[in-house]
């Protein structure tokens, strides 16, 4: 039937469209924001990475010395560094290799040495790399530098940068650091198989169970969301810690490890775990239910046949992002994790204690191995369920059972007193004057301006920063999702642009912040400036939350006709126009959505900004962890409550402004 | 109607157009006149290439080569906004959070109009796709053909020389389907706009177009009027795929006759050499049928002797399947009147002659040879 004759297209150039004005535009939009992705993602992250290869070391063989007699005059005998060295033994091997800041002292090379002593020395660095310190005047040059005694004593050898795999090799040879790989996954794992199972159960009752107050029970599950994940380790001390109110019911274990580790993770996963399971569950097939039933199949036979198969691809979802979750969560162990190390908190150990920063970039390399890992799988099973989903099917009606019903409210309603019982502990741990000595009731623990931390000023920089990126974020965001999804051609651009959109959810926030530090705090960079100011946090914190706003974006403005763009061309208005007038109106409903994400998570943040405020810039959620730290622990709970009801609060004007706004710009969607 | 016209200009020329998607071609070396006022359609089956080249007539996804002359301008390279066309989808792709009046406004806006001359264009394109008074509704509240009448409206509302339809009444159920397409053809043929439409659906090319552009496979297989693609059918894939036709394995006998086992039959002129192996084709309704003893009788050598093997009635004819060893197994399909069946008296069962008219009969090459 077809002319296979002349299926072969002729040589010749390929027709090259000209762009449009809306192309340019779209194209340029695109690219601006990809490199804001670049600037505040990938070079971090890099300059973190390299960070991570660079050794330094004290060469003493890049410099040469010579003595004078007493008289001051110098027989021309020169030494290096390092015979002198090996002649004096001053320094081991292992004390040449230092951190950025290393400094030797020269002195020691020089066993007569005496800064009184009449005796003048001369020192050069051989080699143009060689850098040595006068007091704080830096010396690179090769000349020879004659100094007096007195001053002599003032000059310091400084390290060179290598790059090579010391750092690795160190961190591999100390178990104190390398034992938090185990313990971290140990916990992780603990947790997830924990929080799945919970949640499991409890979105099963609420979606195939006739119980009552299921509304009540979502809320309360979704509560968690709204607070630090450091918030249920200070309830959790009030409970168990050393003057616990029922520690007795841990028979003598402590609270301070593992087990407050899990405790408190499972009270701030359980949310997530709970949507994505819930969304599972919901989307099933009755089908199958009837089908079962019509060939006599016992309940616990259809359970693992059909309503476990049904939502695996939920379940293994949820395993992996509360594994991400818990593996990166920095807030909780640091409150709760007593001498248990784990990696998150060991990166701020390094960074903030030691100083270390060399090591905080291993330890964070180290970290984005196993959550880039969950990340990846998560993705990919992420993809099937889409899949999954497109079949039509008729949706499940659970029929009412008493017995089950019963056993199901009786379930949730343990998991509800979990819940909501840690929360109400720190409320009322807040409120009490000094536990467990005076337990009058009081407001002294909201002076917060009386305890370290930054007072009230955090809380309202909280709520200044989380306003700015709710704003900023949302905008940048779902612009950038237009752009990507909408723009013609162009496809490899729009690849990579993906690409760095989906790269942030693999990050730990606590790994970003450190690669902020390098990136930004580098005097070299011209972006040096906004380093301590709010600017780098709104920064952080959108690219931290980026790729859920993202996704969300994508998947609302997949739900638009793909051909508006087309007819908006071929009517000769602006693409612009059409965004402004019907796509984002059209996707208000995601707009705000994104919005309060990006709000909530800006006040409960605390593992990326920890390393980034300022004493300008102190957060409520900082506050929280440094009141903690300073022994404040009832105020931290107070503030803690303070961010829930913030979040609350917002979650509440975010939903009558939604039915508000949703109500007059959405007249079109009645029918 | 066509021939009363005088001739046209030639408003779009496509030229050895080429359309690669990677290593799979999607249209091979198309090249097309359409002239001006005409109603073109595109006709194949889907992954023809039809709905491609409309496409790239608009610019939305640029042909890999060959080239797009529209009024006397190359806009081979240029982005749609550039173009001068209307076009209309099938998912209409109505602005849902616009009122249907803003939705027809949307393309009048910032051309230096005035509001009272936009209200004005908008009442009258209201009218004109006859839904006056429906223009404070937002599309959801419309039906989808209503629907539809409104993106036609939107698309001519700044009145663009070239409109173009993909698929414009696949999500209509049927009746709709036929009451609409009728209104399209009548507004285009009142507006002259030069109108390009896809389909894949036979009937409704065959209802409106002036021509149709047959597609298979990336290439044109036939261009021509409605009646020269159903009576004079380039080849069996057009034969084929509009309207039925039975299909006989037979071969080139001599002074080019057709040869059906040992008998052979006159046909349309064709150029196949004798010997050739090929393909007798012919409609179903137009098998003359005859009493058994005709051939007898009319010395009519393009008769045949069958066996009536069963009858379907269909309303307003009967479809009947006639075996005789001769078909190689295959059953011929006629459809006779019902009056010719009450006046043979042909009921299933019964022995018959046919005859296959000879300005009828076609040869065509078998599938998988060349032209």
């Amino acid at each position: 039937m077809t002319d296979t004759t002349q299926s072969i297209m002729p040589a010749g150039p390929v027709i090259k469209g000209k762009l449009s004005r809306d192309d340019i535009i779209m194209r340029g939009s695109m690219i601006i924001i990809a490199l804001y992705l670049v600037v505040s993602l990938v070079f971090p992250l890099y300059a973190m990475l390299s960070k991570s290869f660079s050794t330094y070391r004290v060469e003493l063989s890049q410099y040469e010395f010579q003595v004078s007699d007493e008289a001051g005059t110098f027989d021309g005998s020169i030494m290096t560094g390092a015979e002198l060295n090996a002649r004096s033994g001053t320094f081991a091997d292992a004390e040449l290799s230092t951190g950025a800041d290393g400094r030797l002292p020269v002195t020691g090379f020089f066993p007569d040495f005496s800064f009184r002593s009449p005796v003048m020395y001369q020192i050069r660095n051989t080699t143009g790399t060689g850098r040595f310190l006068i007091g704080s005047n830096l010396q690179t040059g090769t000349e020879w530098v004659t100094l007096d005694s007195n001053t002599f004593r003032r000059v310091q050898l400084r390290p060179v940068q290598a790059r090579g795999l010391d750092n690795f090799v160190s961190y591999f040879s100390t178990p104190a650091l390398f034992n938090s790989i185990k313990n971290s996954l140990w916990i992780a794992v603990l947790s997830t198989v924990v929080t799945v199972s919970l949640a499991f159960w409890f979105a099963y009752a609420l979606n195939r169970s006739c119980m009552k107050y299921k509304g009540v029970f979502r809320l309360i599950a979704m509560a968690p969301i709204l607070v630090p994940s450091l918030l249920p380790g200070i309830a959790l001390v009030y409970l168990f810690g050393n003057q616990g109110m029922i520690k007795e019911l841990l028979f003598g274990a402590s609270i301070y490890g593992p087990i407050g580790i899990v405790i408190g993770s499972v009270f701030f996963t359980f949310p997530h775990a709970f949507i994505i399971i819930s969304t599972a569950l919901a989307i099933s097939d009755a089908r199958l239910y009837e089908a079962a039933a019509s060939l006599r199949s016992t309940p616990w036979r259809t359970f693992w046949t059909v309503t476990v198969p049904g939502a695996r691809y939920g379940l293994i979802s949820a395993a992996f992002v509360v594994f991400n979750l818990v593996i990166t969560d920095f807030g909780l162990p640091k409150v709760i994790g007593g001498q248990f190390n784990v990696l998150a908190v060991d990166i701020y150990k390094q960074v903030i204690g030691q100083q270390n920063f060399e090591m905080g970039a291993v330890v964070s390399v180290v970290l984005v191995i196993p959550a880039i890992l969950a990340f990846a799988i998560d993705r990919m099973v992420q993809s099937k369920q889409v899949a999954l989903l497109s079949a039509r099917s008729v949706p499940y009606e659970p029929q009412p059972n008493k017995k089950m019903d019963r056993i199901f409210f009786a379930y949730c309603t343990l998991i509800g007193i979990f819940i909501a019982g840690l929360l109400a502990v720190c409320q009322f741990a807040a409120l009490i004057k000094f536990w467990p000595y005076d337990l009058s009731l009081s407001l002294n623990n909201y002076q917060f301006d009386k305890m370290d931390g930054g007072g009230w000023g955090s809380y309202v920089n909280s709520i200044k920063l989380a306003l700015m990126t709710a704003v900023a974020g949302t905008a940048v965001v779902f612009f950038g999702a237009y752009l990507v999804e909408k723009s013609k051609g162009f496809r490899t651009g729009r690849a990579i642009f993906q690409m760095f959109a989906m790269l942030p959810m693999a990050i730990p926030g606590m790994v970003l912040g450190l690669a902020y530090i390098f990136f930004f705090n580098n005097p070299a960079n011209p972006l040096n400036a906004i380093y301590g100011t709010m600017a780098i946090l709104v920064v952080c914190t959108v690219t931290h939350f980026y790729t859920v706003s993202h996704l969300t974006a994508v998947t609302a403005l997949k739900q638009m006709d793909r051909e508006f763009e087309s007819v908006a061309a071929s009517l000769k208005q602006p693409t612009m126009k059409l965004f402004a007038r019907v796509t984002v109106p059209v996707c208000l409903p995601a707009v705000l959505d994104i919005s309060i994400y990006l709000f909530v998570n800006a006040m409960t943040t605390v593992s990326a900004v920890v390393f980034l405020y300022s004493p300008k810039t102190t957060l409520a959620s900082i506050a929280v962890l440094n009141m903690d730290d300073a022994g404040d622990i009832a105020p931290a709970a107070a503030m803690g409550m303070m961010i829930f009801y913030t979040n609350a609060l917002a979650r509440i004007i975010h939903l009558l402004a939604s039915r508000g706004i949703l109500r007059r710009t959405q007249a079109w969607r009645s029918r | 109607m066509l021939q009363m016209t005088p001739p046209k200009e030639t408003y779009l020329s496509i030229r050895d157009l080429w359309k690669a998607f990677g290593s799979f071609i999607a249209l091979k070396d198309i090249s097309l006149d359409v002239k001006e006022g005409e109603f073109i359609c595109f006709l194949g089956p889907s992954g023809c290439g039809k709905t491609t080249l409309l496409r790239a007539i608009a610019g939305l996804d640029l042909q890999t080569k060959g080239s797009v002359t529209q009024g006397s301008q190359d806009v081979s390279n240029l982005p749609p906004s550039e173009r001068d066309f209307g076009i209309v989808f099938q998912s209409y792709a109505l602005f849902p959070n616009l009122t249907i009046e803003k939705n027809i406004a949307f393309g009048l806006e910032n051309a230096g109009r005035s509001k009272q001359e936009i209200n004005a264009r908008v009442a009258e394109l209201l009218e004109l796709v006859g839904l006056p008074d429906q223009g404070r509704k937002y599309p959801a509240q419309l039906s989808g053909g209503q629907q539809q009448r409104i993106a036609l409206a939107r698309a001519i509302a700044t009145n663009p020389g070239l409109l173009l339809l993909d698929e414009p009444l696949s999500a209509l159920d049927a009746k709709v389907r036929v009451h609409l397409r009728h209104e399209i053809k009548e507004l285009q043929r009142k507006l002259g706009v030069t109108t390009i439409m896809v389909t894949h659906d036979q009937e409704e090319a065959l209802a409106m177009a002036d021509r149709i552009v047959v597609m298979n496979h990336g290439v044109i297989e036939q261009v021509g009027s409605p009646t020269e693609i159903y009576r004079e059918p380039a080849n069996l894939f057009v034969a084929d795929f509009i309207g039925e036709m039975n299909q006989i394995s037979s071969s080139v006998a001599k002074g080019g006759r057709l040869a059906v086992g040992e008998k052979t039959f006159a046909c349309l002129p064709h150029e196949f050499a004798d010997g050739t192996p090929v393909i007798a084709a012919i409609r179903p309704e137009d098998v003359i049928p005859h009493e058994a003893g005709y051939l007898e009788s009319s010395g009519n050598r393009n008769c045949i002797d069958v066996q009536l093997a069963e009858m379907e009635f269909l309303g307003s004819f009967w479809r009947c399947r006639l075996t005789n060893e001769r078909f190689g197994g295959k059953e011929l399909i006629a459809d006779f009147s019902i009056n010719a069946v009450r006046r043979l008296d042909l009921e299933a069962g019964c022995q018959m002659e046919i005859e296959l008219p000879d300005n009828r009969l076609m040869a065509f090459a078998k599938a998988g040879q060349g032209a």
